[in-house]
């Protein structure tokens, strides 16, 4: 079977890009579940000692030679785990702002989908964006949620969880451009056939560490998302997609 | 005398050109295109008058005119061409780069079970330091040496 509910082992990818003074605590939470999930952390060519403390909590660590972004650490973290024959994997941030508490939830999504979307503006929660950036994520959750054929509230959120079928996918088309890792990934999932699914969670706070975002970059957001979101809509599917059921 | 010195003047380029390629500091690919534009640069010094006769064939008034014209555009197709290659070259070197991290994860797990089986007290990890994004990475210190 190409995908099997529940995934029988799962890896929990977080991408690191210094991230020392939070990497370890979100390590050590997810562990602490105890609900027997791999965590990998993937140290983006980090200038501070992310991989080491990463190690220390328990985490295997995949460190990059030099930085790649979220698109290309995301890639090599579904390598990693369809190399070591993980059925499921689920993205989460090792700012700590996804509360690791949510993850079964998010996981309980690929009963019906592919891909399982941890989204912050379902009702849960009370994380907020304005501007350009709030327009931005509304027209891009418009134009994929018709395309999905359900309702997505959040398609930027990195919060996601995929099942082994998604996980093949992802390694033939995970663009390392710009809000490739989101939209991008996303968009030629569903035209090569994957089912998207979203589940309400709450945003907690960074718990530390340097934001990759300020608000003067909000309005340039908006154009890139847009290019970003055309790019994808015009790409090829992909060739190697296994149909469901079939291996 | 103008013209002799174009006609030189290509006449280097293009020698150059075979010479990079012959001493292999230049693909071929990359060759071809620069070698058109030589033997073009040569021709057109050999004959100024052609220059005129297809300029008037084709309507344009001023022949300089036409020779600036087919320059940007000869200009244009190399820089893109220089971009798309550019674009490979770093698609390619992504995909090496998640490959070494992955062989280099699978290397510390395969020594650190030959030393359980050693008995041997675990290795120091080294600190790999990055390349810095900023500059050419030229040679980075090997990541898989670990000390004893
Ligand atoms: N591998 C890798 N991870 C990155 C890179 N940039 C950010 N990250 C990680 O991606 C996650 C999310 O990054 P954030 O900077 O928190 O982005 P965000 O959550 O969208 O925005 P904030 O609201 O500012 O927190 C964190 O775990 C970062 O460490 C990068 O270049 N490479
Ligand atoms: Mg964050």
């Amino acid at each position: 079977m190409a995908s099997m509910f529940p995934p029988s082992r799962v890896l929990v990818i977080m991408p690191a890009w210094n991230e020392h003074e939070t990497v370890g605590a979100t390590v050590r939470e997810v562990l602490e579940l105890q609900r027997g999930y791999d965590v990998l952390v993937v140290d983006d060519g980090s200038r501070d000692n992310t991989a080491e403390v990463a190690r220390a909590a328990g985490a295997r660590v995949l460190t990059l030679p030099y930085n790649l972004g979220v698109g290309g650490a995301m890639r090599a973290g579904f390598k990693y785990a369809q190399l070591h024959g993980y059925d499921g994997a689920i993205q989460v941030d090792a700012d700590g702002q996804h509360d690791p508490l949510d993850i079964s939830r998010v996981l309980a999504g690929l009963e019906s989908a592919d891909i399982s979307i941890g989204a912050r503006f379902a009702g849960r929660g009370d994380y907020k964006v304005v501007g350009p950036r709030k327009w931005a994520m509304a027209l891009l959750a418009a134009v994929i949620s018709r395309l999905a054929r359900t309702r997505l509230t959040d398609v930027t959120s990195g919060f996601r969880a995929a099942n082994g079928r998604a996980i093949r996918q992802y390694i033939d088309h995970y663009p390392a451009e710009y809000l490739g890792d989101t939209i991008d990934s996303l968009v030629v999932a569903v035209r090569s056939g994957c089912v998207v699914t979203q589940v309400p969670v709450e945003m907690r706070t960074r718990q530390g560490g340097q934001p990759s975002h300020n608000p003067a970059k909000a309005a340039l957001y908006l154009l890139r998302s847009v290019f970003a979101l055309f790019l994808a809509l015009t790409r090829r599917k992909s060739s190697i997609f296994v149909p469901a059921g079939g291996l | 005398m103008a013209v002799l010195a174009a006609f030189v003047f290509a006449f280097l380029m293009v020698v150059l050109v075979i010479d990079l390629v012959r001493r292999k500091k230049l693909r071929e690919k990359y060759a071809v295109l620069w070698l058109v534009v030589g033997t073009g640069a040569l021709i057109l010094a050999g004959f100024p008058q052609l220059l005129a006769i297809v300029a008037g064939v084709l309507g344009v008034q001023v022949p300089a005119n036409l020779l600036f014209a087919m320059s940007i555009v000869l200009l244009i197709g190399v820089c893109l061409h220089l971009s798309w290659e550019l674009s490979l070259v770093e698609d390619e070197t992504r995909v090496l780069a998640e490959e070494t991290a992955i062989l280099r994860s699978s290397l510390e797990d395969l020594q650190e079970r030959m030393d359980r089986l050693d008995g041997a007290p675990p290795r120091r990890r080294v600190r790999v330091p990055p390349v810095p994004s900023v500059l050419p990475g030229s040679a980075h210190p090997s990541a898989l040496h670990n000390d004893r």
